[in-house]
């Protein structure tokens, strides 16, 4: 790699769309990018190269896999110096999903997080009103209901379809 | 040479070791209870309500430590320090003999954790913001679990109102630590002053017990001291069994 060593705008570029590529170490369908944990790219006057990142939740078990996974994707694109910052504002939402990336989520069996302005979407009669249920990611029906809140990991939660009768993972709206 | 104390409230350093202590041990103690909780699927609520209340801790005691300047990280500032040095109330330190115990405290100080941050996240202090804002949503979601149980509980058997009961009279002296009276610093705002968060909190609170069936505890002895590091019996057992690795294998890395 040593000979292939960029700087400058040319270098935060390929370190942009090498870091865009990594991908998030609990849903492996998706890329930090893509999950809007990758926040920005820039390349300093001195060469190096500034990474910054933000957890969806404060205590993210994946954070310290995320910053190795993104440090070895820039030395593989060529750049010798990277930091990565952690920042927390602004916080992190499940708005930032794009479309693509909720239909990669379904295509997973993952059911995305329910948009806020989604027409369709049944708030849950539960005490938190800002919950909303989900559709089933394989079937479609909206006749679904909560298993436990808590899921596979801290951003999903577990929930069944009552059409199809099989259980899936739900990314928590947050 | 030290500068003049020139404010009457704690600096920011102290103020925020507060947020994050009593993050700390409030997680020490809901994460006791993976692998023991009534159901299998309360350990993995549970495991991850922990995991996030020692998210908070880790940002905020990595930024007191920042405040600070002496080089403590957030380890050191876990691990390194004394009972009497830490600063959490006492609410978060008590023992979780019973489960209803570990649902009423999750109660108390998860609604006073989503006002005091939904308070913070408006904060002048930019950092101090940006983690009460991310914060606040999580807690929601606490309070959320909490209130479930304590329906569950208190409208539920003979047995399990008892239980839920007994634990509401328990822990409720301590929740007064919360609103203890003081003006938090100026980069903390105005969101955050602990005497306009009482009432809402009541307001919350005693909503919540009604519709589980509860009777609210008169308010009488208010227990005190966490602030300025005094502790319960509990926490030194607490800190015994959270800084023992760390104390025994000084500067270990893996």
């Amino acid at each position: 790699m040593g000979d292939t060593v960029v700087r400058g705008q040319a270098a935060a570029e390929r370190v942009r769309s090498a870091v865009a590529a990594v991908r998030d170490p609990e849903i492996r369908v998706l890329t930090i990018e893509e999950l809007g944990i990758l926040r920005d790219v820039s390349a300093e006057d001195d060469g190096r190269v500034v990474v910054t990142i933000t957890p969806t939740f404060l205590g993210c078990p994946a954070m310290d896999v995320i910053r190795a996974d993104v440090a070895a994707a820039a030395r593989d694109a060529g750049c010798a110096e990277v930091e990565i910052v952690t920042v927390l504002s602004p916080p992190w939402t499940t708005d930032w999903l794009s479309d693509a990336a909720r239909a990669k989520l379904a295509a997973a069996g993952i059911a995305p997080p329910v948009r806020r302005d989604d027409p369709g979407g049944r708030t849950l009669p539960l005490l938190m009103p800002a919950l909303r249920a989900p559709r089933c990611p394989r079937c479609g029906s909206a006749a679904t209901a909560e298993i436990a809140r808590a899921g596979s990991t801290a951003c999903k939660a577990l929930w069944r379809c009552d059409a199809c009768r099989q259980p899936f993972d739900h990314v928590k709206d947050h | 040479m030290t500068a003049p104390m020139t404010t009457t409230g704690p600096d920011l350093r102290d103020y925020v070791l507060r947020l994050g202590d009593d993050a700390l041990v409030a997680a020490q103690r809901v994460a006791g209870w993976c692998t023991r909780a009534p159901q299998f699927e309360e350990d993995v609520a549970l495991a991850n309500i922990a995991l996030d209340l020692l998210g908070q801790a880790r940002a905020l005691l990595t930024y007191a430590g920042e405040l600070e300047g002496l080089g403590r990280d957030e380890d050191a500032l876990a691990f390194g320090r004394d009972e009497h040095e830490f600063r959490n109330v006492q609410l978060v330190e008590l023992p979780d003999d019973d489960f209803a115990t570990a649902i009423a405290k999750m109660l108390f100080f998860g609604v006073y954790q989503r006002l005091l941050y939904t308070g913070l996240s408006r904060a002048a202090d930019p950092t101090l913001a940006g983690i009460a804002a991310k914060a606040a949503k999580e807690t929601a979601y606490h309070v959320d679990h909490a209130v479930s149980w304590t329906l569950r509980l208190g409208d539920g058997t003979a047995e399990s109102h008892r239980r839920m009961q007994a634990a509401v009279d328990h822990v409720w002296p301590y929740t007064h630590e919360l609103f203890e009276p003081g003006p938090p610093p100026a980069a903390a705002g105005p969101g955050a002053d602990p005497a306009a968060l009482r009432g809402p909190w009541c307001r919350e609170v005693e909503q919540v017990l009604a519709e589980a069936t509860l009777r609210r505890p008169e308010d009488g002895w208010a227990p005190t001291g966490g602030r300025s590091g005094v502790h319960t019996e509990a926490f030194g057992h607490l800190l015994a069994e959270m800084q023992y690795v760390y104390r025994a294998h000084p500067g270990a890395r893996w």
